[in-house]
């Protein structure tokens, strides 16, 4: 990058954590999963149309201890981008910039985002004996 | 009297018009997103509570379909937009950082078409 002979402003290490600036970068890295968590909704559609068989391995795959790992998060990421997206669409309208409300909305969001996925679960659980 | 700085005015380039075209249509699929995949999460729970039977007749009811395509039309848009900005401020290789957006948008579009073909074909029975 060549001559930094020049006052620099301070990097992330600098700051202390905030809420604010963690839901931020989470957005975006929850963004990044859901993309590439995609491929199991390519992966169930395609089971289903290629018949019962495929649609049973798929079923499992999904029920299994390792699909498990992967969808729950999915699920929380998704609730999560979910509500911090609306909380965006606000900040785009204009509304809710004040320190207090940011704050305010981003715990909101995270607690939604928690409870959506703990209902999400509940009801597929109550439903049959496992895999969303 | 112009705004403009006088090197713009040197160069000639005016605003291409397009440039907030990016912001509003990440805008507007996240919008179509929300009361989908509200209602996808919902219907899939019990879809995925039955057996085959239930999911291709679930896939087959014509609303369902259509609320189907339009999720993936959506979601693959949308993550195409999201990660395009992620490239632009992480990657600062240039021909790399093209290189990615580009295959993301072939493999956004591949993965779609592919979806939505899965639920044409069941939708339409084989």
């Amino acid at each position: 990058m060549g001559n930094i002979d020049r006052p620099l402003s301070p990097h992330l290490q600098i700051y202390r954590p905030q809420l604010t600036a963690a839901l931020s970068i989470l957005h975006r890295a929850s963004g990044v999963f859901l993309a590439i968590g995609s491929l199991q909704l390519v992966y169930w559609l395609n089971a289903l149309a290629q018949g019962p068989d495929s649609y049973a391995q798929a079923q499992a795959i999904f029920g299994s201890p390792v699909g498990q790992l992967i969808l729950l998060p999915w699920v929380l990421a998704l609730f999560y981008h979910l509500c911090n997206g609306i909380r965006h669409l606000f900040w785009d309208m204009g509304l809710g910039f004040e320190i207090t409300s940011v704050y305010a909305s981003g715990k909101l969001v995270v607690v939604a985002a928690v409870v959506l996925t703990l209902i999400t679960y509940g009801v597929a659980y109550s439903m049959q004996g496992g895999a969303v | 009297m112009s705004m403009r700085t006088p090197l713009s005015l040197v160069r000639g380039h005016g605003s291409a018009k397009s440039g907030a075209h990016h912001w509003w249509a990440q805008r507007l699929s996240a919008i179509a997103l929300a009361p989908l995949f509200l209602w996808f999460v919902a219907s899939f729970l019990v879809v995925a509570g039955g057996d085959y039977a239930a999911a291709v007749s679930w896939v087959r009811s014509p609303l369902n379909s259509a609320l189907l395509v339009l999720l993936i039309g959506a979601m693959f848009y949308h993550a195409q937009l999201g990660m395009q900005v992620v490239f632009e401020d992480y990657i600062s290789t240039h021909w790399l950082q093209v290189a990615s957006i580009i295959l993301v948008r072939f493999l956004a579009m591949l993965l779609a078409v592919v979806s939505i073909s899965a639920v044409l074909s069941v939708a339409w029975g084989s």
